[in-house]
Order: C-alpha cells, then structure tokens, then sequence
C-alpha cells in the first residue's frame, strides 16, 4: 500500500467505526476541499451511499461559487443534505473580534443542531496539520454538553481500539481526516478525480487556498491553475494553510479560544 | 502515474523522556535545521517572548498552546510534519510528566518508532524507564536515545558512555534494541540535524540521521496468517457486505475462512467496493467489504482468520496493562473491554504484580496497581473471546478497558487461557441433567467440592492427601485423591514438563475435578500448581465448590524432606525447572485454608483440614 492507500483505508475504518458504534450521527459540510474529500471517503466506506445527514453550517455569507457547487454536489451524490442557517450575528457576543463572528455564529448554529437532533456524533474533516490545536485532537473526541472542549483532560485513544462512550448530552466530534496532510487531500482529489469549488484554482494570478466566508477570506498570489501546480506549489511553500483566514490570526490565541468553545 | 510513485513511506516519530530532558527543544531545532518551519514563525515567536518579558526558547515552536506556554511543559500530544528528502516524518511530541502519562501513550500508539531523550547531566531518570517500559506496551520497538544537554556535562565522552552503557541494559530488559545513541545539545543544534564541534570524540550518526536510517514502518504485513476483525454489515439492496480492515494477511475471492469465535467457516464470495474497482484480492491494511458463499450469522466483533491458523478461543488471558484509573486495580472489579471490534465483560480473576520501575522487574508483594503502574493480571469473561497473545499477532492482542464510560486501562494479552474446552464449548449444546447438586448432596449428606492443595515439592501434599482421603472415607464422605500419579498416566500422559505442558496439566485437573464436585464426590487435587493464573482458573472450573488450601512449609525444610531426591536432582543440574530451585512458586494470595507442615505434625495437620471440610460440606 502506498502513502494514498493507508490514509484512505484508515479513514474508512474510522467512519465505519463512528457509523457501526455512535448513533445518531451527522457529517459536517463546508464544501472546501477537506471536507469533499470526505464526503467521498465515506461514499466508499458505504459504498456509494452516505448513510447519514450531511450538514452545511450556513452563514450565508460563502462565496457564490461555493453555493453553487453545493446544489451540484447534493443532488448529484444523492446526499441527504441539510442546510442549517446559524443564529444572525446580532444574537452573538459583540465583544468578539469582527472576524471570528463568523466562526462563533457557526459554533452556536452547530449547538442548537445538535441539540435539536440529539446527535451523539459530528463527523467533522479537519486536520491535525492545520493548526497547532488540531494536533493535540483526538479521533473521537468527546465535547461537553455546551459543545466545549476539555483539552486538558482528554481521554487516551490506544491504537485504533476507539472509546465512543459518552454521557447523555454529550457527543462526539468524530475526525477522520485528522492523519491527513493538506498536500495528502490534494493528491487524493487528484487520483480520485474527487470535484472541487473551482476557486481553488488560479485565475488572474490569484487562488484561495483556504475557503471561508467572503468578507474574511483571502485569495493568495499563484499560477497553480491545476491540481498538480498546486501541489507542485505546496512542495515549497513555507506559508501556512489558514494565512488567509484572518479570524485565526486576530489575537495570538485566538483560534484555540474558538475551538475550546466548540468550534470546529 | 508520476504522482504516486514521489509518495516516500511516512515514518511516524514519537519524542519520549523525562520532563524538562528537552524534548520540545529538540523538536523545536530539528525542525528549524531541516527548513520545515512556516516562514514568520520564529520572529512570531520572539516577539511573543519579548511581549512577555521572556528569553525565547525553542520549545516555544510546539508548546503553542496557551496553557503550555504559561506552564512550560507539554500537556498533550501534538503532531508536526517534516518533509526530507527522500521521506515525510511525522513528530508527535509526547508530554514527559507523569500526570499526562495517558497522553504520551496516546501519542506512542500512533508512532511507528520513539526518539527516547536523555538529560546528559541528570541521566536515567524513573520517567525514563516509565516511558521504556510503555513503549515495549505500546508496541514501539524502534528506538533513537539522544542524551541531550551535553553542554551540561563538558562535552563528556565518558558521560556519554556510561549512560549509553546504563539505558542499554535497561532497554534490553524491557525487549528493545535500541537503533542508535547520539549525544546532542538541542539548543545549540549540534548533532541535531548538523555537526556538533563540541564533540569530536563522537562519529556516529546526528538524530536526523539515526531517524532517517530506521527501516520503513513495519506496519501491517502481508506475509503473517490473516486478521481482520469484523466492523459491522453494511446491507446494500439485497446484499449483505460484511465490512472490516485487514489487520494481516490477505484475503482472496475463493478462499476459505472461519469466523471466531463460533469458528463456523465459508468461502469469500465476492469483494465490494465502490467505485467497482474489480479486484479479487485485498492486502494488509485494506479496509474492505465482501460477501461469504454460506448463509452464515456474521456479526461485528467476530474475528475473520484462515482455517488453520484461527485466533484462540478464550474465556480467560492474563494481560500486562497500564492502569490509568483514579483508584487501584484489584481482583473482582469489573470492567467492559474492547478488543479488535468486540466488546465484552470481563473481571479481574487475579491479580499477578505490578512491574516496579527501578529494577524493570516484578514486584510481586503489591497487590493491587495504583494509577500510571503497568500490571500483569488474569483477566475472565463470561463470553468467549476470540483473541491472540502478543508475540503473535499485536492487532487482536491489543484492547482497553472501560470503567462505565472512562477508559482506566490499555493492555496486552499475554497468554490466552480456557480456551481448549471453550473452543468445543460454542459447538456443544449442553444436555441439562435430570438430578441437581442438591439432590446429589442431600443423598450424600455432603455437598462435592474441589479441595486444591497447593504447596512447594515435598510440603506435604500428597501425605496429607492420602490421609484426608481416608479419614473422610472413614466418616462417610465421598473422597477421591487426583495427583501425579494417577493424572500423568493416563488423562495426561500425552504432556511433558514444560512450561506450556505444566499449565495444561492443571488446567486438566481443574477441569476434571470439578467434574468430580459436580457429581457429589469430594475431589483432593495434590498438585505443586505454582502459578496464581493457572489456580484460578481452577477455581474458575469449579466456581463456589473450590477450596484452595497452602500446604505451606520452608523451603529449607522441604529441601532437607526431599522425599523423592528431586532437590538434590535439581541442585546437581539435572532437573530444569523445578518448583522450589530453579521454578518460581506464587504463593497464594488469599487462601481459604493454610497449613503450615513447619510447625504442625501431620495429624494436627489432617485435623485442621477435617475441621474445615467439616465446617463447611455437610449437609
């Protein structure tokens, strides 16, 4: 098995794990490319039908091509997708920093769904090699009943003999994707021929590498107008992933305080 | 495809040892010198530890979190890629106090190979054995050793030396051969992933080096028997597919396989996938669906294996584990284990000892395991488990333990026990007799019951056996003595004198005494039966009838008995093995009667015994 082959394999045992083991469960959808990715992980993992809700935490505030390729992608996979509106960012604390709003709207939304729909699992596609608090994540990772992240006092995670216990009104944030690399998913889509929100790619010398809301997102320089000058691109940049995301970067521990709260 | 063939085999890393041994700085630097840190990144560090009033430390580059900063010290595992030529190393940066132990093995559990870090000045310490001793748990056995800080030391080769010589032996106790030891100042770069001036008495590889030139992850293989534990069905249409990953060996479209534990067995019909892929084989590590040729009851938790090399069958194994849990460990709690896909209750039998940290090696006077100690303990279920020992195959040999829903304890099995009865046990159906134990005992006018004599060779034993037998006969009780004699003729001549034949033999008498309690009589098992485990499981053939009685003596005393010249056989060399010079004896921890043959005679010694029956069996 090669790099590509041991990633994905493990991805769908997890998967499997979380659909075999926690119930009721949810996968999170954000469109970009991590969470695509996924998304077709876990059509293989059931082959070819995802057995659970797919849903998109909506600001309303994507880029319009991301939009787009949601209805494409929902209706193409035969998804049983759910677009959930978060709470107005009136309702949210006007102390926060501008450009974390969006997240904090998102991580309130992400509450209330699951408190709605009692999920006792949220299937979520983040990396540990996007962030520093990423890293520390477990593949099932229990959150409190308000959604908050005990990161002091995680349980162990032996092998991949997964604990999925937890108390009623808690859940877990299942990660599948948490060994994968960002330069991984893009070889992945690549021999995959998995779609993507063709953003992702230059036009004009410009490409987002990261996709989040419109107003706090932004392009990079690049030529890379394919997967293959992307990932040629990534082979020697030593800028990171989220530089375009301003929200990470608003105060020095400003991402590990959304993420402690609940966000993803 | 140009692609794939650039994808170089990942090397997971974890960086282990004693807080404050400088494992963050080490990361911090290696990191720096390969180039693979995000450009900003130091500068964005400085001025933060200008901001603070702090001296910047290389630490700084992983301890990004919050907390970690304020208290210097790394409370969880984080992970960071490096990309070399040639290969992609994944470091996963394990905290070194002993509080966030659940932590580093956490972090050991998803590594490949472990770069073992060594304070040149403060040398071995207890945390550094702790962590020798849980990577060889865990099942990391590829290992670098930096004695860093050398700065601290003058540069000493003799240092140097003597602390290589010291954690050899260490590592070598536990089963690790350790790949490489380079001596490092981590602060200063030298012998990180460049030269070191300071020590030109040192030729061998730098850290970087020693970590590039360890084998290819080993992973899981091809070539070993096939494993693969069942996650669940997944039915599509009319299709049932059976879904689960391929832990060894291989699976083919035709092969025969028996599913454990009910060992029933089917072909392979088909293997799915989605997109179709079309392929009729599947390797270690795959994660796969198939369709099996029988109608067969496939269910999550059975253990998919080939006909002749299934996994064992087991009501009871005895486990070395790390206890995590917030109170002690002792026999009769209760606790729910995951093993491979399987979930099943299981109770602490006995417990054997902790492994006391200085020396590496048994402590056997505890009792009990208090948190963060690794422990050996038999473990029983009431349902039988397929599994296997971990010298054999490490995925179904590997399980946790929960405490309602708190994981306490991750493990290894040892040894699989109670299987040879079990393995039968799921193809018989048991025919309910027509006469219960009372009836039997009110006809008798005493209930049956196992009385295990255990003790060191020449105790007393058999002596006293053969007189109880007789006294009891003589007051109207069913007795009937099982020992050498009449076991090894017959039930067990096929079984020699070692170790795995000694633990069969008694499992037999086990068995074949209960049977004897069951049907009313009073059975007297004479036997050496040295270890705890094999007692138990004994007592756990014939549940509330067994009465474990010490027939305890010194062992001096018993040497100068010697009524069978078997002390002076194995003092003269001639005799490998033997209980009581070169075997160990467990002395029983609790048991239900002790008589001491030092002081008493072996009428006052028949009496306490008569004494006890008759305290107990009447009816």
């Amino acid at each position: 098995m090669n790099l590509l082959d041991e990633l994905e394999a493990r991805s769908i045992a997890i998967l499997r794990e979380a659909y075999f083991r926690v119930a009721p469960l949810c996968m999170l959808w954000s469109m970009g490319k991590d969470s695509t990715a996924l998304l077709w992980l876990a059509r293989k993992a059931f082959f070819g039908t995802v057995p659970f809700p797919v849903v998109l935490l909506d600001t309303e505030m994507e880029l319009p091509e991301v939009y787009q390729f949601r209805d494409e992608i929902a209706q193409a996979w035969g998804l049983d997708f759910r677009n959930e509106l978060c709470p107005p960012e009136s309702s949210i604390d006007p102390t926060l920093p501008p450009a974390t709003r969006a997240a904090a709207r998102k991580t309130a939304g992400l509450r209330e769904l699951i408190a709605r729909e009692r999920y006792r699992g949220v299937i979520v596609g983040i990396r540990r090699d996007e962030q520093a608090t990423r890293a520390k994540e477990r593949v099932f990772s229990p959150r409190l009943p308000d959604g908050a992240w005990d990161v002091k006092h995680q349980p162990p995670e032996l092998w991949d003999v997964y604990h999925t216990d937890v108390p009623d009104g808690h859940h877990l944030r299942i990660h599948p994707l948490l060994h994968w690399a960002e330069v991984d998913i893009w070889r992945y889509t690549e021999r995959e021929q998995i779609p993507i929100v063709p953003l992702y790619l230059a036009r004009d010398g410009k490409r987002y590498r990261s996709l989040g809301e419109y107003n706090i997102t932004v392009p990079i320089e690049s030529d890379a107008a394919t997967i293959e000058a992307i990932i040629a691109e990534l082979e020697t940049t030593r800028q990171p992933e989220r530089a375009g995301r301003v929200m990470d970067h608003e105060t020095e521990d400003a991402f590990e305080r959304l993420r402690t709260s609940g966000y993803m | 495809m140009a692609l794939e063939l650039e994808l170089a085999p990942q090397l997971r890393v974890v960086a282990v040892g004693h807080v404050d041994h400088g494992k963050s700085t080490l990361i911090g630097r290696l990191l720096h010198d390969t180039g693979n840190l995000p450009e900003g990144k130091v500068a964005e560090l400085q001025r933060v530890s200008e901001r603070r009033g702090a001296a910047f430390e290389w630490s700084f580059v992983l301890d990004a979190l919050q907390s970690e900063r304020d208290q210097a010290v790394t409370i969880d595992t984080t992970r960071i890629w490096m990309r070399l030529p040639g290969r992609e190393i994944v470091l996963i940066d394990a905290p070194g106090h002993k509080e966030f132990l659940r932590n580093m093995v956490t972090g050991a559990s998803d590594a490949d190979a472990a770069l073992l870090l060594v304070d040149a000045h403060d040398g071995v310490s207890e945390q550094t054995r702790r962590h020798s001793l849980l990577l060889e748990l865990i099942g990391v056995e590829r290992v670098v050793v930096a004695i860093n800080k050398m700065d601290r030391v003058e540069y000493a080769a003799a240092r140097y030396t003597a602390i290589r010589a010291e954690l050899t032996g260490l590592l070598e106790r536990v089963g690790i051969t350790p790949a490489a030891f380079v001596p490092t100042c981590a602060r200063d770069g030298e012998n990180v992933a460049g030269p070191a001036p300071s020590m030109p008495w040192y030729d061998g590889p730098t850290v970087l080096d020693a970590l590039l030139a360890l084998p290819a992850a080993a992973g899981r293989s091809d070539g070993e028997e096939l494993r693969l534990a069942v996650q669940g069905v997944v039915r599509r249409d009319l299709q049932r597919f059976v879904v689960g990953r391929i832990e060894s060996g291989s699976i083919a479209v035709g092969q025969q396989v028996v599913l454990s534990p009910s060992r029933r067995s089917a072909r392979i019909a088909s293997l799915e996938a989605w997109p179709p892929n079309g392929r009729v084989t599947a390797r270690a590590g795959e994660s796969v669906g198939f369709t099996l040729d029988a109608p067969l009851f496939v269910d999550r938790g059975d253990v998919v294996s080939d006909a002749l090399h299934p996994p064992a069958l087991a009501t009871a194994f005895r486990a070395r584990l790390l206890w995590l849990g917030q109170r002690p460990l002792a026999v009769g709690d209760a606790f729910r284990l995951h093993l491979g896909t399987r979930s099943a209750q299981v109770n602490v039998t006995a417990f054997e000892r902790v492994i006391e940290l200085e020396s590496l090696d048994r402590a056997d006077e505890k009792q009990r395991a208090s948190t963060n100690d690794v422990a050996e303990a038999i473990f029983t279920s009431p349902e039988v488990l397929a599994l296997d020992t971990v010298s054999r195959h490490r995925g179904l040999a590997r399980f946790i333990l929960l405490d309602g829903i708190d994981i306490v304890a991750g493990g290894t099995v040892l040894a699989a026990l109670g299987g040879a009865a079990q393995a039968r046990a799921a193809d018989v159906v048991p025919v309910g007799h027509l006469i219960g134990t009372e009836a039997r005992a009110r006809r008798n006018r005493h209930r049956g019951a196992v009385l295990w004599f255990t003790g060191l060779p020449a105790a007393g034993k058999s002596t006293l056996a053969m007189q109880v037998e007789r006294r009891l006969f003589e007051l109207g009780y069913n007795a009937y003595v099982l020992d050498g004699d009449n076991i090894r003729g017959g039930l067990c001549s096929d079984l020699g004198f070692a170790a795995e034949d000694r633990h069969e033999n008694v499992r037999r008498v086990g068995e074949v005494a209960a049977l004897f309690a069951d049907a009313g009589t009073i059975a007297i098992a004479a036997f050496i039966s040295p270890y705890r485990a094999d007692r138990a499981l004994a007592r756990r053939a014939a549940g509330g009838a067994f009465h474990e009685i010490y027939i305890k003596a010194d062992p001096e005393v018993c040497e100068r008995r010697d009524p069978k010249g078997h002390y002076r056989k194995a003092r003269a060399g001639e005799l490998d093995g033997f209980t009581g010079v070169n075997g160990d004896y467990e002395e029983p921890l609790e048991p239900d009667l002790c008589v001491d043959t030092t002081s008493l005679s072996v009428d006052e010694a028949v009496e306490a015994i008569l004494r006890y029956v008759d305290d107990r069996l009447p009816v």
